[in-house]
């Protein structure tokens, strides 16, 4: 417990200053002004949901060879943690469009296959929902999460790929950001990882729960 | 500093949307163990 409101404690410290650092230190892009500030929050979300997916696909493969319930646990809980992080690349994307490049949405390669990604997790967590045995369950989300997987390189490499509306990337590329940008972001980036590892965790915890409580009313029903 | 409503905005949804998941999956395990204890209590009085 303490530990964990320990790491808890930390993952709001590494937030509240990314925010601050955004906020008051990141110098004014010479283009979009004010409102590129949003690129702190809006790029390492994506970037950490497609981690949490990348999570999601070592425990769907995991299962498939280990037929263990932990990696089932660790598949749904970076799954749902992932779509966190995806809707809100999808809802700070927009905020950010607008006065860039005045409209909200643009149907062009990146951001249909997030769009798509977001579906493809949330149709991924419904159809855990329609499947009442454990151990099916796990088989049938483990078949469908690894091949859902495959919309990930695709939404990382649609800006290499197909010419896009959405900017080119800055990040993996050198010179491609101000030295005290760079800094902004990286802060972001690791706050955010770390608060996906603690709500993943946490959402780990909850099926693990979840599986002692399905137990004990096996047990409760059989006596 | 035009624009600045965007920026608060987009940082309050982001927040808040991490926020609401937190709150969410720490009520549902604590619902949880309440079942847990429950039938733990069940399973103790039928012995």
């Amino acid at each position: 417990m303490k530990t964990k409101l320990i790491g808890a404690a930390a993952v709001v410290i590494l937030l509240s200053a990314s925010a601050y650092g955004a906020f008051f230190l990141a110098p004014n892009e010479l283009t979009m002004g004010f409102v590129q500030r949003i690129f702190y929050l809006h790029a390492p979300c994506g970037m950490t949901a497609l981690a949490a997916f990348m999570v999601c696909f070592v425990g769907n493969l995991g299962y498939l060879f280990k037929r263990e319930a932990k990696w089932d646990w660790l598949g749904v809980a970076s799954a749902e943690v992932g779509l966190a992080f995806c809707t809100v690349v999808l809802l700070t994307g927009p905020i950010w469009a607008k006065p860039a490049w005045g409209v909200y949405w643009a149907w062009d390669a990146r951001l249909t296959s997030t769009l798509v990604l977001w579906l493809l997790y949330l149709s991924y967590l419904i159809l855990r929902t329609m499947v009442d045995d454990p151990d099916r369950r796990a088989l049938i989300s483990a078949f469908y999460g690894v091949f859902i997987f495959l919309d990930v390189p695709l939404v990382y490499g649609s800006i290499w790929w197909w010419r896009t509306q959405h900017p080119q990337p800055v990040v993996f590329t050198s010179g491609g950001m101000d030295p005290v940008m760079r800094k902004i972001f990286n802060l972001s980036w690791l706050s955010l990882t770390a608060l996906m590892i603690l709500l993943i965790r946490q959402r780990y915890e909850l099926e693990e729960v979840r599986a002692e409580a399905q137990t004990l009313a096996q047990e409760a029903e059989a006596a | 500093m035009k624009n600045v409503g965007s920026v608060l905005a987009a940082y309050m949804i982001g927040w808040g949307v991490f926020f609401l998941y937190f709150v969410s999956v720490a009520r549902r395990t604590a619902d949880l163990r309440k079942d847990v204890r429950r039938l733990k209590e069940t399973l103790t009085r039928g012995k």
